[in-house]
């Protein structure tokens, strides 16, 4: 049994060493040029499951809506017709498994990637994308190290922690006049990463940092830090962190009888966030990079048509995908090539108008000085309260 | 050639494991080359936790600490983290040292311990090395906190990095392959060192502590020291698998290293076979093999039995994995491929026992 | 205020900690007739809560009385919590009984991730508000601050906790159970039905996992098909703080490690000079489950018995 088995295989191996080096002496890039191949595959890569898995879905749908938006247009590029295909997966919020799933993109010829959510997962899989030469767009890492690794294919449509959380202190300090704040994260690169931008500009701003806590990004009873704050009676309170922990949050700090005033980031600039916090949720301050919806040009269209097509309203960062599609989109066909060499220049170059925001991008493939819009809760709804350019890169 | 020689098989199979990621990259593609060179990782980690849970019996919630411990090791001195640039060949070993060690200092309060309470005591330990990573950005930044570390040099050897393709032998053999190799040639020593271990004097009064402790104390076993052993044994080879992890992925950050990880690396040992090498080794390779096989597999044959995509195919991976381990653990609750040794104790059936009897009789005639 | 801020953080503790207490129960309970960790019961926990969840909108949406949608609703969970603990040790736990001690273990995982990912597909992937028909209104105590629900957990906690303590001591099932633990052979001599005790524990501590996953969504007001593990691991980890296999220490350990949480998130800043802080919280609880075990091996109330093998 065992010699039959290993003849078998051992007669089996000989052909594939034979294909696998002919395989490989190919020139590897040749398939993913524009060609004469009209179909343009586009990459998609956002948590599918786990604990995030409602905004990555939200973030695919975004995707999609863009590539079945620009195959019903009927995109030309470079003279001949061309159809888009998205290739989308799953990276668990995992930073290995995004790696594997970056892998996975390169591997099936995609010309582009729109991904990932996270900063942890968009950070490794960026070295892969790099050694391959595609074009990379997060829509939503907003970790400053995502940009600062000197790669040249990395990009970003939102707003970096460092730009937003600047926005915020200012805001918290000057406008609000916030003297004595108290800040709470999450633990999470997003979460660390805003609330210690939001800190320096605070400080920067006159404003006095008087308690700093933390909680994790699993975490649903935030009552003993609340407590301890509450203790402190700060002006204002800051929570760097998503809207499943900010919602309850809130919620458990007027619970608390605490009538702080909550301040938060683009993690809970969600229907959810008011959904579930109800009537806590009244007065908070969010902020999210971009000009709101209805004074983009079509942004009230983009909404509208999302709600109909997926049925539930926006999470999060669906625009932002949108955007990112046809940003890669807009450069391909100014190059009129979808090969990643090709078109890579024209990124750096072009100003596209998106649903979120004017977007260009600086050297590094930041958002080139982005507004951000600072939101409140009125009545039970998201209200803007102010456009801020982003400070000075 | 005759296969059923020792040495030819042995010849066969280094034959078939040289020329696999080459088989694996014709037929799927690159991403399951990535795939292999991870599995290889984790096979270095079960077989690691196979010395603290198959062999000594000590279940361990934690053991992706010492994975941590390594990872962040090579992270800290090859990164610009402190500008540090060390060569690997410090690095590793040094990474596996320090693993090493903190498998003794976790190790040392817990040996009065047994069972489920040294299971949530190594689980606790996990955590706490996992929050002190994640939080060790302030007052003094030395893990760069959940940020993680990033730019992290590739594994190399002088000016030979192997996180670049090569032309060797008039072959181009990309990143992947090489990693592969390296990964390789790693596990082999940890099944060389494991299997030594298993035979030795040190290995059976492992076992013996597993079976009863109180006897192998009788039998002159110094229980303490021997335990301790296993657990420093165990973390070393958890440290030399974190350092390789970091190398590769060319970024750590402390979300890596959760309890879920520990779990499924105590899944690979339980599944293929507790204080078996080969059962082990199937372990890892299936478990990281399934979630992945399932990705790609469940779109497809869905396609092909309803005539559509009737679930979300990422939504059916997970819980398709789920339902495999369970089935599994059903059909074999020893695992996949016990030990020898194991399964006679487990299944004292007549058959077995006649079989033993008979070998013997062999033996003695 | 410092006083204020002190009563406060126990009140905190107390309210978490019973919510630990009851799910702990689950865990200890089969533990101690099974020798057995259900890594499973946290998402029962889950699952009771999801069910509550719909099962209440639905009542509320057809203008049901508040009060009797809650009870329906609780009642709606806890059954379905039943079925599923006598499904999950009749299919992963029973037929795995005299195999080693690790394979049930793997199974509960399995069990753990085929939940969740159900879950998923059944209630979606986002965050569900639950809604609470009631006034939950504040009351002062002091300068500290409690609400309803945060009332009608602790109360609920202790009511259920008596009525488990009645079960197992003062009936016939109790003493079977009780038979059980203390050695399944000789039970069976005397006519107990082994599989009978085990699946009504399964089903009992699956019935205050519902209890507890409705007391959780109404607190927080949130549900959401990950919620069950960090609960279920706090849980598990009071158990072993009490003394697992001790149903009044599994009582005690989920109200320690509700106090421990509470007070060190609370105080570990200041008193550490701001070194540590609350992003040490777990470090912490770990530490003193460390640190109790160390000087006794069986937890606090656990007897000092040799182990099973």
């Amino acid at each position: 049994m065992k010699i039959y088995s290993s003849s078998v295989l051992a007669a089996l191996l000989v052909p594939l060493i034979l294909t696998a080096c002919n395989k490989q002496s190919e020139p590897a890039a040749a398939e993913a040029s524009g060609g004469s191949d009209i179909t343009i595959k586009i990459g998609a890569a956002a948590p599918l499951t786990g604990p995030q898995a409602h905004l990555g879905k939200d973030n695919e749908n975004g995707t999609r809506m863009a590539i079945e938006d620009a195959n019903a247009k009927g995109i030309m590029i470079g003279g001949k017709k061309v159809r888009f295909e998205l290739v989308s997966e799953d990276d668990q919020v995992d930073p290995k498994m995004a790696t594997i799933v970056a892998q996975n993109l390169v591997d099936a010829k995609v010309n582009g990637v729109i991904g990932h959510m996270n900063s942890g997962t968009t950070i490794p899989a960026s070295r892969i994308y790099h050694d391959n030469g595609i074009p990379q767009i997060s829509p939503s890492a907003t970790a400053v190290a995502y940009t600062a690794q000197g790669y040249d294919n990395v990009f970003r449509v939102m707003a970096n922690d460092s730009q937003q959380g600047r926005v915020l202190g200012e805001f918290a300090a000057k406008k609000l006049g916030a003297k004595k704040i108290a800040v709470i994260d999450d633990r999470t690169a997003y979460g660390q990463g805003i609330a210690d931008e939001f800190v320096k500009s605070a400080e920067a701003s006159g404003a006095q940092i008087i308690a700093r806590e933390y909680t994790s990004d699993r975490a649903v009873d935030f009552t003993a830090v609340l407590t301890s704050i509450k203790g402190k009676q700060p002006d204002l309170i800051f929570f760097g962190g998503m809207d499943p922990q900010s919602a309850p949050m809130v919620k458990q700090l007027r619970g608390l009888g605490v009538k702080t005033q909550f301040m938060t980031g683009d993690g809970s600039y969600t229907p959810s966030f008011i959904q579930n916090a109800g009537a806590a949720s009244e007065g908070t301050y969010a902020s999210l990079p971009g000009v709101p919806f209805d004074q983009m040009p079509g942004g009230k269209d983009f909404v509208a048509r999302y709600e109909a097509k997926y049925k539930q309203p926006i999470q999060l960062y669906a625009p932002y995908c949108y955007d990112a599609v046809n940003v890669m989109i807009d450069a391909m066909q100014k190059a009129g090539s979808a090969e990643p060499a090709k078109y890579l220049p024209e990124m750096r170059k072009l100003v596209h108008d998106g649903v979120t925001a004017r977007i260009a991008f600086d050297e590094k493939g930041d958002l080139k000085g982005g507004a951000i819009t600072l939101y409140q809760v009125r009545e039970g709804k998201w209200q803007p309260v102010q456009t801020m350019g982003a400070a000075q890169q | 050639m005759k296969l059923h020689r020792p040495a030819n098989r042995h010849l066969l199979v280094a034959l078939v494991l040289l020329v696999l990621p080459f088989i694996i990259d014709s037929l799927f593609g690159h991403g399951w080359v990535r795939i292999a060179d991870f599995a290889l990782l984790y096979i270095m980690l079960a077989l690691g936790l196979n010395i603290v849970v198959g062999y000594a019996g000590l279940l361990d919630l934690g053991y992706i600490a010492f994975f941590a411990v390594g990872a962040y090791t090579y992270a800290l001195l090859g990164s610009p983290q402190f500008g540090l640039h060390w060569p690997v060949w410090v690095v590793l070993p040094l990474g596996a040292l320090l693993a090493c060690i903190f498998g003794v200092l976790l190790g040392a309060p817990t040996l009065r311990l047994r069972g489920d309470y040294l299971a949530i005591v190594t689980l606790g330990f996990g955590e706490i090395i996992r929050i002190f990573m994640n939080n060790l950005n302030a007052p003094v930044n030395i893990t760069n906190g959940p940020q993680g570390i990033s730019m992290i040099d590739p594994l190399h050897v002088g000016d030979f990095s192997i996180g670049q393709r090569h032309e060797l032998f008039g072959l181009d053999i990309s990143s992947l392959h090489l990693h592969y190799y390296l990964f390789l040639g790693f596990t082999l020593l940890v099944v060389l060192v494991s299997r030594r271990l298993e035979n030795s004097r040190i290995g059976r009064a492992w076992m013996a502590i597993r079976e009863d402790e109180v006897a192998a104390s009788a039998m002159g076993i110094n229980t303490r020291n021997v335990k301790l052993l296993a657990f420093a044994m165990g973390a070393t080879f958890g440290g030399i698998s974190g350092g390789l992890f970091a190398g590769f992925q060319g970024f750590v950050s402390p979300e890596s290293f959760s309890l879920m990880e520990s779990i499924m690396v105590l899944c690979m040992v339980v599944l293929g076979g507790m204080g078996n090498i080969g059962g082990v080794v199937l372990g890892g390779v299936l478990l990281v093999i399934l979630p992945e096989a399932f990705r790609h597999g469940a779109g497809p044959l869905q396609q092909a039995l309803f005539g559509a995509v009737v679930v979300d195919p990422e939504s059916l991976r997970m819980l398709l994995f789920g339902l495999a381990l369970i089935l599994v653990m059903l059909w074999r609750p020893a695992g996949l491929w016990p030990s020898a040794q194991r399964r006679r104790e487990l299944a004292p059936d007549e058959t077995v026992a006649q079989q033993e009897q008979e070998t013997v009789y062999d033996h003695s005639r | 205020m410092i006083v204020d801020i002190f009563v406060q953080q126990i009140i905190n503790g107390i309210v978490q900690g019973s919510v630990y207490a009851l799910v702990a129960l689950g865990y200890t309970m089969v533990y101690g007739i099974l020798g057995l960790i259900n890594f499973a019961h946290g998402e029962v926990v889950m699952v009771g809560a999801m069910v509550a969840l719909t099962v209440l909108q639905a009542l509320l949406a057809a203008a049901v009385a508040p009060l009797l949608a809650i009870l329906l609703s609780l009642l709606a969970a806890m059954a379905v919590c039943m079925a599923l603990g006598y499904g999950i040790e009749r299919v992963a736990y029973r037929p795995l009984r005299n195999a080693p001690r690790l394979a049930p273990l793997i199974t509960a995982i399995g069990v753990s991730i085929v939940l969740q990912n159900l879950a998923m597909m059944i209630w979606g992937r986002e965050y569900h508000a639950f809604p609470l028909p009631l006034d939950n209104a504040l009351h002062a105590l002091g300068g500290a601050i409690i609400t309803n629900v945060q009332i009608a957990i602790v109360l609920v906690a202790v009511a259920v906790m008596a009525l488990l303590l009645l079960i197992v001591h003062r009936t016939r099932l109790g003493r079977a159970m009780r038979a059980v633990a203390e050695n399944p052979a000789a039970a069976m001599l005397m006519g107990v039905d082994i599989n009978r005790v085990i699946s009504a524990t399964f089903m009992l501590g699956s019935a205050l996992a519902a209890v507890a996953g409705f007391m959780v969504s109404a607190n927080y007001g949130i549900v959401h098909y990950y919620m069950g593990f960090m609960l279920g691991l706090k849980a598990f980890t009071a158990a072993v703080l009490g003394g697992i296999g001790n149903l009044r220490g599994a009582m005690l350990g989920g109200l320690l490690l509700g106090l421990i949480e509470s007070l060190g998130a609370g105080y570990i800043g200041d008193l550490s000079g701001g070194f540590f802080g609350s992003n040490y919280q777990d470090v912490f609880a770990f530490m003193v489950l460390i640190a109790v075990l160390i000087f006794r091996p069986s937890g606090l109330l656990g007897e000092r018995v040799a182990e099973r093998a």
